[in-house]
């Protein structure tokens, strides 16, 4: 056998090689259809990222639709909800530069706002019920009709199809569970006066 | 005793100027009652607390006001007797300086009390009845946070308490309420060791411990223990000792790990404060209605320590201590360290209120600028939990919230030391709290927006499914009509009976047309009635006329007279006929149904072709006009034998008339044959064998019965509008056929023409009226 390897020792480096290829290959085709994954594994991170309010502003419906459309190369800033903190995390997650929100697709809002139904001007035709996408409506045919708050995105989508105008965007009442500190002032914008001759205003606590 | 114990040291920690003397030149006052008190319904930590009193009512002192909503919740009790003014939003001290749910009472002064519950013997008292007790009081830690005491001193099952350590350290510079506690009600801390002692089944050591710098608390506090298996330690002042996990680790040196309750070690860990007002609450039934409130600072005149109602507004307490608004820098609620500027002075005591402090400028001038941080790691020396302020305060900055998870941001304490180390002044623990909230925040909001994506997904599930499930029917009924419309099809092409795609239609056209004939021959009767008639007329008529100058012979006159009596008897068995066919005719409709009783939905349509074609097949198959044809052709056969009979007879005797009656026979023969002519014409194929024909129809009248019976109970399973549209097809290919019999009828002017016409119109009513009915 050594013999033989040795007498040829050409014939057989192409043999243990071309052995070796259809061993590695046999493993790799395995792998790829045993651990073959259905969907983009980014699409889910980028969804993640994405508020879920479900509003359809971007152009998508829903947030699943446009993290698929992110992942397919649209751009990242076609989300209002989410606004510059979700753009800016996209683009850390995908390693492009952050562009501004693209302002075609509507503005950002600092504040959170939630749908209200006038409760008595309703006249339970049921069409927000139907537009709502996370199915925070309750009601039936021909009964008040009422949001629930907390299941609320924010989406506006119920506000068009309500025949009678009874449907407010309202700002969700912030409390003492929502309240934090705030961040201090960068500190290259306050003014420093450290010299001591500037120090006549605060000349006390000097 | 205390020196006897091991302390540990903790990492970090800083030393500012105590300044606790100020406070502690007055003995322990007691604030007097303020005209109204404002009792905030969170004042501990958890949810708010539900109010159990209405606007105008009359409390008296220790009276229930709002009641725990939950577990992590705690009551909260009227401090003296009044009227309750308002419950409504008012100012609570807070940092964030926003309104809160409040009870307001307007105090009468009286300081009426409700009955209190005392109990003589706290061993008598069960573990469960001394937590209930403790509940019941609306106790929360006084020491600075506000748990729901009750719940801590109620441990999981798997965390075995082996240490209780009563905190008395009080390190934060200026507070000296728990000192004045210790010094006055030393008695009742220890006490109330011994009860929460009991409370966690006695755990091996209970300790007390106290920074060196209050040496007459721990001698008041060592007087009072001596001889019970309570040690007071003392050790080494240094703030932040007084952290619960830091005074766990200088007198155990053990840390609680990140992220876990100190229960988890075995250890908890109670206020000295809290643990005198859980023994009054139990032992005289007392809830939490008052407190020991440090009023320092140099803007007041008077510095010392009050006993104060909760409730109480600070201005008032100011005012009583002669605060002068001008001095003072601000106003902190708690220490200099991690006590924060009270928005309004008007915002009341609460049961984590310990101190007021009303510095002047010189005492605590305001925060000088923060400068770039220089990088000098003095944060991180200072910091008592080992974390690394600096890191923290870059990945803060840029809010790089995975970084300051990673970095452990939330073992922050915010007691402040690496603030007041920093040589830059950077309000470190400003940011440390701020990104807190936001990661807070950031994971509320993620929550929501899973919760959101679940419920969107689900809503496109079901909307999926829903359409699927229509899509499915839509395609069923599409199949269904495609079905129908190839059997209509197939039945108008070939009309193969074995395949009637309409049995409805076919038993009724059936059932028509076997109908028809009894129509038929009645017509057909009618008209041999008229003729007969007619011919006897004529047959008299020769008869009074005679023929002028002609004799009328005798054998003419026989011949008349015979042909007047057979025209007669024509005539007579016309008439039979005619009334037997019109009995005939009528019985079926006077016979009861049963098919119709048995299916109420057609009988209420009074003309529903199926009961219609059943009673038609049925009385089809009981008489049909073939037999009654039969009948009557017997009935001739013997009328003819008798006159054969006769005839014979006359010739035989020589009789004249012989010749009549010959005559007569042969008439007789020739109905007969007219007779088997019309029964042939009747049932063409089957003359021949009338017992195997009459077999015949009645199998095929079953067959369309049996069909007609099918279908009605295909109909009973379709919906109306199904069934109203196979009417109205079965209508109208009937309908269609009726018309082209007419015009051929027509063509061949057939003598039943009005009979088809009539049947056409009545077919088209009720298409008419099915088509209205849809």
């Amino acid at each position: 056998m050594l013999d033989l390897i040795v007498q040829n020792p050409i014939a057989s480096a192409l043999i243990a090689l071309g052995g070796l290829a259809l061993v590695f290959g046999a493993v790799l085709g395995f792998a790829a259809v045993r651990f073959r994954l259905e969907e983009d594994p980014v699409i889910q991170q980028i969804d993640d990222l994405l508020p879920q309010t479900q509003c359809g502003q971007c152009g998508y419906p829903g947030c699943r639709p446009y993290a698929q459309a992110i992942a397919n190369g649209d751009a990242i800033n076609k989300c209002p909800p989410g606004g510059q903190a979700t753009i800016n995390s996209l683009a850390d997650l995908l390693d492009v530069e952050a562009p501004t929100l693209d302002a075609e697709h509507g503005e950002e809002s600092d504040v959170k706002k939630v749908a209200y139904i006038r409760e008595d001007e309703c006249i339970g035709c049921t069409k927000c019920i139907q537009a709502c996408p996370v199915d925070a409506i309750i009601g039936a045919a021909k009964q008040m009709h009422t949001v629930i708050v907390d299941e609320c995105t924010g989406c506006d989508l119920c506000v068009e199809p309500c025949p009678v105008d009874c449907i407010d965007m309202v700002p969700v009442e912030t409390g003492l569970n929502e309240w934090k500190w705030d961040k201090p002032a960068p500190i290259e914008e306050r003014p420093l006066n450290i010299i001591a001759s500037d120090r006549g205003t605060t000349g006390e606590a000097a | 005793m205390g020196s006897l114990i091991k302390v540990w040291d903790i990492p970090g920690g800083v030393h500012p100027p105590e300044n606790k003397a100020q406070s502690l030149q007055l003995p322990l006052g007691k604030a007097p009652l303020p005209p109204n008190l404002t009792l905030p319904l969170n004042q501990h930590i958890g949810k708010p607390a539900k109010p159990v009193v209405a606007v105008g009512e009359r409390v008296l002192g220790g009276q229930l006001v709002a009641e725990a909503e939950g577990v992590f919740s705690a009551r909260v009790h009227a401090p003296s007797s009044g009227t309750i003014s308002a419950i409504e939003d008012r100012l609570i001290p807070h940092p964030s300086g926003y309104t809160a749910p409040c009870v307001v009472i307007d105090l009468d002064g009286k300081d009426e009390w409700v009955p209190l519950e005392r109990c003589e013997d706290l061993s008598s008292l069960s573990k469960s009845d001394i937590l209930d007790k403790i509940r019941a009081a609306g106790i929360a830690g006084l020491g600075g946070a506000g748990f729901p005491t009750s719940v801590k001193l109620n441990p999981r099952a798997d965390h075995k308490i082996h240490t209780l350590i009563l905190n008395g350290t009080e390190c934060e510079p200026y507070i000296t309420a728990d000192d004045i506690l210790m010094q006055t009600k030393a008695e009742e801390i220890i006490a109330g060791s011994q009860l929460l002692a009991k409370l966690l089944d006695f755990p091996e050591k209970v300790l007390i411990g106290v920074e060196d710098n209050k040496p007459e608390a721990i001698a008041a506090l060592e007087k009072a223990a001596e001889g019970k298996e309570i040690r007071v330690v003392s050790f080494p002042t240094k703030y932040p000792s007084g952290g619960e996990k830091q005074l766990i680790q200088i007198l155990t040196g053990e840390e609680v790990p990140s992220g876990q309750i100190p229960a988890s070690i075995g250890v908890v860990c109670q206020n000295v404060g809290t643990t005198v007002a859980a023994y009054r609450a139990v032992r005289h039934g007392e809830p939490l209605v008052s407190r020991i409130t440090t009023l320092v600072g140099e803007a007041l005149e008077t510095q010392r320590n009050v006993e104060v109602l909760l409730g109480t507004p600070i201005e008032f307490l100011l005012e009583e201590h002669g605060f002068n608004a001008k001095k003072a820098s601000r106003l902190v609620m708690g220490g200099p360290m991690m006590g924060f500027a009270l928005p309004e002075p008007s915002v009341p005591v609460i049961k984590t209120t310990n101190c007021i402090l009303a510095p002047t400028k010189k005492e605590l001038p305001p925060p000088q600028p923060a400068q770039a941080c220089i990088r000098c790691g003095l944060c991180a020396e200072a910091c008592p939990a080992s974390l690394l302020p600096q890191q923290l305060f870059w990945y803060a900055q840029s809010e790089d919230f995975e970084k300051l998870e990673a970095h452990n941001l939330f073992d922050c304490i915010e007691c402040g030391a690496c603030s007041y180390v920093c040589p830059s002044h950077i309000p470190l623990v400003q940011y440390y709290r701020a990104s807190k909230g936001a990661i807070r925040l950031q994971q509320q909001e993620k929550e929501k927006s899973d919760r959101a994506r679940r419920r969107f997904e689900f809503r496109q599930e079901r909307i999926a499914k829903e359409e699927a499930e229509k899509a499915a029917k839509r395609e069923a009924r599409k199949k269904a009509a495609e079905e129908a419309k190839r059997k209509l099809a197939e039945q108008e092409k070939g009309g193969a009976p074995h395949k009637p795609a309409d049995p409805v239609a076919d038993a009724l056209a059936k059932a028509q047309a076997k109908q028809k004939s009894p129509e038929a021959q009645r017509a057909k009767l009618e008209r041999s009635l008229e003729a007969a008639k007619s011919s006897l007329e004529r047959a008299r008529q020769p008869l009074e006329p005679s023929e002028p100058g002609a004799e009328v012979t005798d054998e003419q006159r026989e011949k008349q007279k015979a042909r007047i009596k057979q025209a007669e008897l024509k005539v007579q068995e016309a008439e039979n006929k005619l009334q037997q066919l019109t009995q005939d005719a009528q019985a079926p409709e006077s016979k009861p149904e049963p098919e119709t009783k048995a299916k109420p939905e057609s009988k209420a349509k009074g003309e529903d072709p199926v009961a219609a074609a059943i009673a038609k097949a049925q009385a089809k198959v009981n008489m049909s006009p073939e037999d009654k044809l039969r009948s009557s052709l017997e009935s001739l056969y013997k009328r003819l034998s008798k006159a054969e009979e006769k005839a014979a007879a006359a010739r035989e005797a020589g009789d004249d008339k012989a010749d009549a009656l010959q005559q007569g026979v042969e008439k007789l023969k020739q109905k007969i044959a007219d007779t088997q002519n019309e029964l042939e014409a009747l049932t063409p194929s089957t003359v021949a064998e009338p017992s195997s024909a009459s077999r015949h129809t009645e199998d095929v009248a079953t067959q369309a019965i049996e069909r007609a019976k099918a279908k009605a109970a295909a109909m009973e399973t379709m919906s109306a509008e199904d069934k109203l549209r196979a009417q109205i097809e079965s209508v109208k290919a009937r309908l269609e056929k009726s018309r082209e019999r007419l015009a051929k009828a027509e063509a061949e002017e057939n003598e039943n023409v009005d009979a088809f016409r009539a049947g056409v119109t009545k077919l088209e009513d009720k298409l008419h009226q099915l088509t209205e009915d849809r």
